[in-house]
């Protein structure tokens, strides 16, 4: 890449990694949103547990491409592309997040959880002080999966015109140009790997310490 | 004077029609210390926790300081109520001091007041604060655990103390630390006590009376001093099952003597 296709292209390359950041941005915030009151709400009536995860599990299998095919036509949705990728990248997010948030609450010590009732915790401040503390690598380890997921299939965002680092790679594609589909796919990947190094350094800072070294 | 504690009739049965237990009354003395002995399995922890109503009786009542606990607040009750169990259940997130002052957090009691509580009872389970306050469970012994439990039971000044197996995962002479310590704290503070356990020589050093449930059935109730020299059946096979070693050592010596 020389420094004239730069001087052509850097601006463009900023704006549409801004772009692909907010797209997936979004669909995090959505997504923990559902997600993580949603496997409390779980870990309280676990006999949903299965059902409810399996139900992300069927989310998380349909190709992301007919994905955005699918939301396309619907109303609302389909004016804007931002929108359907959004969703659907929310969608895809659901899984990972879930799965962990309920996984690490069901994985706290019983004796802890005997204690903080007998000591007279009520409900929230188990779930604040207790609960959601404890789990916390837990969720993060599934933050940092969903999305890194996500930041990769935003790039397919953009052949239903949601824009972001796609648009690069397609129009690369498109023209036979390797310099174009790089443009887009190298910031992708940095934008990836920035993610999960940094909610890797949240998912070790919140792991709760044991005498034999081990995870809860 | 109303009792400490107060069974009336008590009877749990497990969800597969078992009887944990079968119609227990007992009343335990206000501010004194009493032991439950019973081999595992007969529901001596089932009965412990009827107290604090992590299970509630399947018939019967609970009673404490006089009040049925089904007409306390749930919360309230258990705030009242100091609990220690065997494996400590110390919040591995959270420093020895917050652990110490979990009850008084939990009542919204201002922090400096919260560290000076929980720094007093340290000192008073025989941890110094500038040491252990900072430190993580992780990093403590299993003694040094059961006495952060030890202190945090009592943060909240509660009535009555309710003791699970409390030191039966240590070894012989971190359990005799920790039975001088328990006694002496004891002796100075006078707290309802209800100990589970299945060590005799810990319930004859630390209760004033001892209970004897089998099969969740009272066996006996009486004074520690009276305990060793009653003719129960029930009482004698289990002081001879504890003191087997006891015998043998003795046979041992004896044989070892008429060898010379």
């Amino acid at each position: 890449m020389n420094s004239s296709f730069l001087a052509r292209y850097g601006g463009q390359i900023a704006t549409l990694t801004l772009e692909h950041l907010w797209l997936t941005a979004a669909a995090m915030l959505f997504a923990s949103a559902i997600a993580v009151p949603a496997a409390i709400w779980l870990t309280r009536s676990p006999r949903w547990a299965r059902p409810v995860i399996a139900l992300a599990n069927i989310l998380q299998t349909i190709p992301s491409l007919a994905m955005f095919g699918f939301l396309l036509p619907l109303p609302w949705l389909g004016d804007r592309a931002a929108r359907i990728a959004i969703l659907a990248l929310t969608a895809y997010a659901l899984l990972p997040i879930l799965r962990n948030t309920y996984a690490g609450i069901r994985g706290i010590d019983r004796s802890v959880f005997e204690v903080a009732h007998a000591l007279g915790l009520t409900p929230s401040q188990r779930l604040f002080k207790v609960e959601l503390p404890l789990a916390a690598s837990f969720i993060f380890a599934g933050l940092r999966t969903a999305t890194v997921t996500c930041i990769g299939i935003a790039t397919i965002a953009a052949a239903v015109g949601a824009g972001g680092l796609g648009e690069l790679i397609f129009r690369g594609v498109a023209s036979v140009d390797n310099r174009l589909v790089l443009a887009g796919a190298i910031p992708a990947a940095l934008l990836a790997l920035a993610a999960d190094a940094t909610l890797g350094l949240f998912e070790r800072w919140f792991r709760v310490p044991t005498p034999e070294g081990s995870q809860q | 004077m109303s009792a400490g504690i107060e069974f009336r009739h008590v009877c749990f049965a497990a969800p597969d029609g078992r009887l944990l237990l079968d119609d227990i009354s007992l009343a335990l003395e206000k501010g004194s210390t009493t032991a439950i002995l019973g081999r595992s399995g007969s529901g001596k922890t089932t009965l412990l926790r009827t107290v604090n109503r992590l299970i509630d009786p399947t018939s019967g009542e609970v009673h404490l300081q006089g009040e049925n606990v089904r007409d306390l607040e749930l919360i309230r009750l258990r705030r009242s109520i100091g609990y220690v169990i065997q494996e400590a259940g110390l919040f591995p997130h959270f420093t020895v001091e917050r652990n110490v002052g979990i009850v008084l957090e939990a009542e919204g009691i201002t922090s400096q007041q919260r560290l000076q509580r929980s720094h007093e009872l340290l000192s008073a389970v025989g941890l110094e604060p500038a040491t252990f306050a900072h430190r993580f469970p992780h990093q403590l012994s299993g003694g040094q655990r059961q006495r952060v439990s030890v202190a945090r039971a009592l943060a909240a000044d509660p009535e009555v103390l309710l003791m699970d197996e409390p030191f039966g995962a240590l070894d012989p002479l971190t359990r005799a630390e920790m039975h001088d310590m328990l006694r002496n704290l004891l002796a100075s503070l006078s707290k309802t006590v209800l100990l589970v356990t299945h060590d005799l020589d810990e319930a004859l050093f630390l209760a004033r009376s001892i209970v004897l449930i089998s099969e969740g059935k009272l066996m006996v109730h009486l004074p520690a001093a009276e305990f060793m020299r009653s003719g129960e059946p029930e009482v004698a096979a289990y002081i001879r099952a504890y003191h087997r070693g006891e015998d043998r050592s003795t046979l041992i010596a004896s044989r070892q003597e008429g060898k010379r």
